[in-house]
């Protein structure tokens, strides 16, 4: 029994190594980034706050009509997200520096090029593709929405109202539109080319040049060309990027780097808590076997000492018994005697 | 003593029958909703904050509270502290039913439960959230195995009993390594969301700050419940069930307090670390210090105090606040402390409909307990298995 237990353990131990180092030390496996990917590269100087890009994109991906018509400029009042119905939305800033003159910018998935959705999803739902989008497959989605928690833009929605088949909803970057030769929905239908799209380190290089010529009229800055490790869409802007929406603060780590430390833990865990739990009990259970074997040793012995002693103590009692009988019968017989004596005495007088 | 086989008859309509039925006549046709409207029909969630309570609390204090389980097996079974024996059936029946009622939970809060399974289909091996989901999994599987002994004992068939008890240490050690794994991944779930998460809870040591924290909420969680246990269901137990109850509470007390002081220390180092004092001060930084100080230095040193003074009592009321502590912690990554920087109208809070599911999910958590200790040798030994395992 002991002896299968322990040949058990160290089984286990061997086995879980072994099944499972090959397979987690994943995270250093993980893509990092297509150089050659695509990309778009968004001037918010150039953009006037039109909608066409929405409206493009609406129609071309097929998604439901929205709550209020393209041409109504006055949703730009109020500060808006992606959602289930809309892949991207402008937003218009109100800036320090000109506030009569706002900025508008495009809101959409940003093609991280090591996506924290990605890496989140427990299906691997997400694929960036070497074309550079980031697209997502409904077909095993769980629907455990982790992929929105992790996302730093704030990106992908969800189908809350949907019962039996909720997916999660983003930009596709066009992907199908693409892969036909064709240019994103939204990039086509920008009538001030505020939108480009083209290879991702040629965007840089034109955007390079933008702030080099005109140096008073853009901040210094590529968002997203080193931001959560780069991601495929890019951003210009005259004014700072945390004022037109655009977190300043998400550091250039990308995703997958933040949990692998973490997930770098499991084969050790996996490996080394066997052993060293089973280690641990067949050490207390050779203590309590020998606290066992003490314990029994120590009453059998008392048992004997005091069986010994009774016996030492039955045996004078015996003696003295032995003695007293014989003293008493010495004492009766003597007694007679001197009885008998007595008697013939008095007979003879 | 009570004959344990035949059990004290209870009247059916007592005030826990009325209210438990209450609760879930409420919960039924909120799970219709949930299932035919969507997760929107019945919860606040939306885009920006894509989890709600039954994430925060179901899920992630769920699993924390429900750590009574591997603690006792590992200080019983592998540890061989045999005096703390009697205190483990209850603790692995609570891991049991906590790990039970957690999936139950995640059957309303995920968007299509039955492609759960998919997760050992198509792993995606870079999620954290894969490691938390398998390890439950399989968890659940060995909890089961562990309670299993006590339903056969139950059923009378000692046959299919002896095998399982013969793999006890072999479950207890597996049980264990799963639960460091995924108590600690709870944690590492969010370490992909530094933009999201209060910089005073976020830290790269948030593993192990979950899983050292789980042993305290587990040890509090054995003696909070040994005496809500011990004042409704005292008529089941037996002799060495009572009489070893104060040396559990005692113990795991002592235990408890240790630990805590271990996370409190850890948490500092966390702060320290990240060089987040100048945030102490802040609205959040307040909120911080009430749990820290509230919520772990505070049950630390009661603790301590009670197995001082052997004041049982006290011990059970610091139990409370332990566990309320873990509780507030969880809450807080899950949906106080995170989106932090939103402004308020973008901030989450519950509907009435989703805490009524997760009272709904609790409630039958308990239904199931108090079947289960009324019938089967949970409290007390069977007369037919006395002293063999
Ligand atoms: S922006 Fe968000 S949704 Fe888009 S690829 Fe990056 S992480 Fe994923
Ligand atoms: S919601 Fe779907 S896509 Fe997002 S992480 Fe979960 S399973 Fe993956
Ligand atoms: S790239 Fe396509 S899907 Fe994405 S915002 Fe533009 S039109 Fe919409």
């Amino acid at each position: 029994m002991d002896k299968s237990k322990r040949k058990f353990i160290g089984l286990a131990a061997v086995a879980g190594v072994g099944a499972v180092v090959p397979k987690v030390a994943f995270p250093h496996e993980e893509f990092s980034g297509y150089p050659d990917g695509y990309g778009v590269l968004h001037d918010t100087n150039l953009c006037i706050g039109c909608r066409s890009c929405e409206a493009a994109c609406n129609e071309v991906n097929g998604l439901p009509a929205p709550d209020q018509p393209f041409d109504d400029m006055s949703v730009l009042e109020k500060k808006r997200r992606t959602n289930h119905k809309t892949y991207t939305v402008v937003n218009e800033y109100k800036t320090s520096e000109s506030p009569e003159l706002p900025v508008f910018r495009k809101i959409q998935c940003n093609h991280c090029l090591e996506p924290a959705c990605a890496s989140a999803c427990f299906v691997g739902a997400f694929t960036k593709t070497p074309e550079g989008a980031v697209v997502y497959n409904p077909s095993v989605c769980v629907g455990c929405r982790y992929c929105i928690i992790a996302c730093p833009f704030n990106i992908p929605a969800y189908e809350y109202n949907e019962p039996l088949t909720p997916r999660v909803i983003k930009c596709t970057l066009c992907q199908p539109r693409v892969k036909e030769g064709k240019l994103p929905g939204c990039v086509e239908a920008c009538p001030q080319e505020a939108l480009i799209y083209g290879k991702r380190d040629n965007l840089i290089k034109i955007a390079r040049e933008r702030i080099r010529k005109y140096p008073d009229r853009y901040v210094d800055h590529i968002y997203g060309e080193h931001e959560v490790g780069g991601t495929s869409w890019l951003y210009l802007s005259g004014v700072p990027f945390d004022e037109i929406g655009l977190r300043t603060d998400l550091g250039n780590t990308p995703a997958p780097e933040l949990t692998c430390g973490a997930l770098a833990m499991v084969p050790i865990i996996v490996s080394l808590w066997p052993a060293l739990l089973g280690g641990i009990y067949l050490t207390t259970k050779r203590k309590e076997k020998i606290a066992h074997h003490e314990k029994t040793t120590a009453v059998n012995d008392a048992i004997a000492k005091t069986q010994a002693e009774a016996a030492a103590k039955a045996k004078v009692a015996v003696e003295k018994a032995k003695k007293d009988k014989e003293f008493a019968i010495a004492r009766e017989v003597k007694k007679a005697l001197a009885e008998a004596a007595k008697q013939s005495g008095e007979e003879k007088k | 003593m009570t004959n344990p086989i035949s059990p004290v008859k209870r009247p059916l309509l007592c005030p826990f029958n009325v209210i438990t039925g209450i609760i879930i006549l409420i919960g039924l046709p909120l799970t219709f909703m949930r299932f035919t409207g969507g997760l929107g029909a019945v919860a606040n969630i939306n885009d920006t904050n894509p989890w709600g309570i039954w994430i925060g609390f179901d899920l992630l204090t769920g699993v924390a509270l429900a750590a009574g389980g591997y603690v006792t097996g590992a200080a019983v079974e592998i540890f061989g502290m045999k005096k703390y024996h009697a205190a483990l059936r209850p603790a692995l029946l609570t891991g049991f039913l906590g790990y039970s009622m957690v999936v139950f939970a995640l059957l309303f809060d995920v968007g299509r439960p039955w492609r759960l399974p998919y997760m050992f289909i198509f792993p995606g091996t870079t999620s954290v959230m894969f490691e938390v989901g398998a390890c439950v999994m399989v968890y659940l599987t060995v909890l089961f195995l562990e309670f299993c002994p006590v339903a056969l004992e139950w059923l009378g068939l000692s046959k299919l009993r002896k095998p399982l008890i013969r793999i006890a240490i072999p479950l207890t050690i597996l049980g264990v390594m799963l639960s460091t794994l995924h108590q600690s991944s709870l944690g590492a779930m969010f370490l992909i969301a530094p933009s999201k998460l209060h910089p005073l809870w976020y830290s790269s040591y948030i593993p192990v700050f979950f899983f050292v924290s789980s042993i305290a909420a587990g040890l509090s969680m054995v003696i909070f419940e040994s005496s809500l246990s011990h004042r409704n269901f005292g008529d089941m137990m037996d002799e060495t069930h009572q009489a070893s109850r104060d040396t559990v509470t005692l113990g795991f007390g002592k235990a408890a307090s240790i630990v805590l002081a271990g996370y409190f220390g850890i948490k500092v180092v966390g702060v320290a670390y990240g060089n987040h004092w100048n945030l102490l001060l802040t609205h959040y930084g307040l909120w911080f210090q009430l749990e820290m100080l509230g919520f772990v230095l505070l049950p630390c040193f009661l603790y301590a105090i009670g197995v001082r003074d052997k004041n049982v009592k006290l011990i059970r009321i610091t139990a409370l606040i332990t566990v309320l502590g873990i509780a507030l912690n969880r809450l807080n990554i899950t949906l106080i402390a995170f989106n932090w920087h939103l402004p308020a109208d973008e901030r989450y809070f519950p509907h009435w409909m989703e805490i009524g599911i997760t009272v709904f999910v609790v409630t039958v958590g308990l239904v199931i307990f108090r079947f289960i200790v009324t019938h089967m040798p949970i409290f007390f030994e069977h007369p037919d298995y006395k002293g063999s395992h």
